[in-house]
């Protein structure tokens, strides 16, 4: 009994940053934007967060500034593909690739250092309860207010969107900057209570998996839920079998989750009445207002 | 006082040329601060990066040497852009063509005949077409995201790698190194110094995309659907054709480039194997204009930062991760400057 809730509390761990990442790319697509950077956001989230929390001691200024370093990347991403029309695929990879080198050279001293992690009760912390009432507010948000209207309407339609009124390019930009946030939250958790330590690389591709989350919940918070959670206890069961030595080689079970990743997106995209109720249809597309 | 974006009339060839230099300017400038930030003297820091290294005849060789795999797969990515087919995991294609290539002195150590040198090329470039082809089918038949499981499958193609080389392709005689035989005789690239047959083959790749693009149908076909895909369906050019196509092409460069290095340069697999030229080369492609003649020289200049952050490593003390930065905020300041190829930046004062 006793290693079973050890078991459930580090699936919960696991699931957690997925969970905050996808929800936050989640509202981005909603509004019509695909910001592929969320591997870069979440990095830098992750060591901002340990950066911080090792030179005040406090982790809970570590998530501080993990939001704003998620923050500050997203707004970098906004001032590219809303302001100066880039491409938003390539502007995506940028961000990455940026963030994965940025980080690495800030966290070179950072490698090693102990701090002190997240407080948690029997694996429970505070940003686990954050993460589901993120997703309660998100679905709210969306789904039942005239704010929730208004992204939803730009990311489906942004020439009708103008035509009404609605400012596009302000309400994108809001969107990518709590997307941007949630990505760095992510990663702070990453660093900061799930394995309190810096490791160059250590988002290991859950940006991606984010990513293909969202997808895979045809863009509804609550879907994210179960998603995430799929994804964190195929990860954690891969490493809990690992242990009992089957001899089932390791290399295969780390690989689980990027296959059942690639899996659950070729089910889901291949039911085309799902897709087609849910994906905004002007995802990826520059906003040019004519006038 | 407000920015506007005015469209141009037409393409501004002359931008297109000249974003790329602005971007590096940018990049230098960028550069420089970060070295004051880190104490050391700006231009000094940018000489010993990018000057330096092009002083010294081994510096050089090794220039080309790593510019090598930046050209084959840049090339082919460029390919796939301008189609507007996302193949980001060329990393992962790169590595399983380093596999299938090393498969061949592992399985037979005795075969050391010329032919056995081109085997072991095709090989690099099937197995990197063949790993290239997955992602293309999940799109074509499912309509699964390319970019999402591309980049999923480098992971992947990376922890098949090691288990290979940790496992039954390990030397049994390697003192329990996770690393193969030694290729010997003609498993190596025939060398000049330091610089292997790869860079000809590279060279020769490059101009050849180079022509299919500018003078034959199929270029026309993949520009085209990159551009209009409405207009390409009109004309009939099928596009679930040209993601295979794509794929296969970029794949299989990107495994050639796999084999070219492993035969070339380490002469025997070891793992873990995590060069990233398949990400890089991504950086290369924007900064080559989508264009395999372009993509040489960019492929030149970023092989530089990756000398460049050795350098600066030794006799700077800086970590060589400046180079991935460098890389990064390059990728970064083309695709701004982009906009004014399409665009004309005006400032408005406000009514």
């Amino acid at each position: 009994m006793e290693q079973f809730l050890a078991i459930f509390a580090t699936i919960v761990t696991a699931s957690t940053p997925l969970l905050i990442a996808a929800l936050g790319e989640l509202v981005v697509e909603r509004s019509g934007v695909l910001n592929l950077g969320v591997e870069g956001m979440m990095v830098m989230g992750a060591v901002a967060g340990f950066g911080v929390a090792f030179a005040t001691g406090n982790p809970y200024l570590g998530v501080v500034a993990s939001i704003i370093a998620g923050m500050l990347m997203s707004l970098l991403f906004g001032l590219l593909t809303l302001t100066l029309l880039s491409n938003q695929v390539a502007t995506g990879l940028a961000i990455t690739l940026l963030g994965l080198g940025l980080s690495a050279l800030i966290g070179e001293s950072l490698v090693g250092q102990p701090i002190a992690r997240i407080p948690n009760f029997h694996g429970i912390d505070i940003l686990i309860v954050a993460s589901f009432a993120l997703a309660g507010l998100t679905s709210w948000v969306l789904f039942k207010t005239r704010l929730g209207l208004v992204i939803r309407a730009v990311g489906d339609n942004h020439h009708s969107a103008h035509a009404m009124g609605f400012k596009v390019i302000a309400v994108r930009y809001l969107c990518v900057a709590f997307g941007g946030a949630c990505a760095g939250l992510a990663g702070g958790y990453l660093s900061l209570a799930y394995t309190p330590q810096w490791v160059e690389n250590m988002t290991a591709g859950r940006g991606w998996i984010a990513l293909a989350l969202v997808v895979f919940a045809t863009w509804l918070p609550g879907r994210v839920i179960i998603g995430a959670y799929l994804f964190g206890a195929i990860s954690i069961l891969a490493y809990t079998v690992q242990t009992f030595a089957w001899g089932i080689p390791s290399q295969w079970l780390s690989s689980l989750p990027y296959l059942v990743t690639v899996a659950a997106l070729v089910v889901i995209s291949g039911n085309r009445q799902l897709m087609r109720a849910n994906t905004p249809t002007c995802l990826g597309q520059s906003f040019v207002p004519d006038r | 006082m407000r920015l506007i974006l005015e469209k141009r009339a037409e393409r501004s060839w002359k931008m297109a040329l000249a974003s790329p230099l602005i971007a590096i300017a940018l990049t230098l400038i960028f550069g420089g601060i970060v070295f004051a930030l880190r104490g050391v003297e700006p231009l000094h820091g940018l000489y010993v990066f990018f000057i330096e290294p092009l002083t010294d005849e081994w510096a050089r060789e090794k220039l080309i040497v790593k510019a090598t795999p930046l050209v084959l797969i840049g090339a082919g990515l460029a390919l796939c852009y301008t189609a507007n087919i996302w193949n980001i995991g060329a990393e992962g294609q790169f590595v399983i063509g380093a596999l299938a290539a090393g498969a061949v002195p592992v399985l037979f150590s005795g075969w050391q005949t010329p032919d056995v040198m081109l085997v072991m090329l095709i090989l690099g470039a099937i197995g990197g077409a063949l790993w290239a082809l997955i992602p293309a089918a999940l799109r074509v038949r499912y309509k699964a995201n390319e970019i999402l499981t591309s980049l999923m499958l480098v992971y992947v193609a990376r922890l098949l790698f090691d288990w290979l080389v940790r496992g039954v392709m390990r030397d049994p005689l390697g003192m329990n190194f996770p690393k193969t035989v030694r290729f010997v005789g003609w498993q190596r690239l025939p060398t000049w110094g330091d610089i292997h047959l790869g860079a000809l083959i590279a060279l020769i790749a490059a101009l050849g995309l180079a022509f299919m693009m500018a003078r034959m149908l199929k270029g026309f076909e993949l520009r085209t659907l990159g551009a209009a895909p409405r207009a390409g369906r009109f004309a009939g050019f099928s596009a679930d054709k040209a993601v295979y196509f794509c794929f296969a092409v970029s794949g299989a460069l990107a495994g050639l480039a796999g084999a070219c290095d492993v035969m070339g340069v380490s002469k025997q697999l070891q793992t873990p194997y995590e060069p990233n030229y398949g990400f890089v080369a991504i950086i290369v492609a924007f900064l080559g204009r989508l264009n395999p003649v372009g993509v040489i020289l960019a492929a030149l200049l970023l092989a530089l930062t990756f000398i460049g952050g050795e350098a600066a490593q030794v006799s700077l003390g800086i970590p060589d991760k400046i180079a991935k930065v460098f890389q990064g905020i390059l990728l970064f300041f083309i695709l701004a400057c982009d906009t004014l190829i399409l665009y004309r930046i005006r400032f408005e004062s406000k009514k």
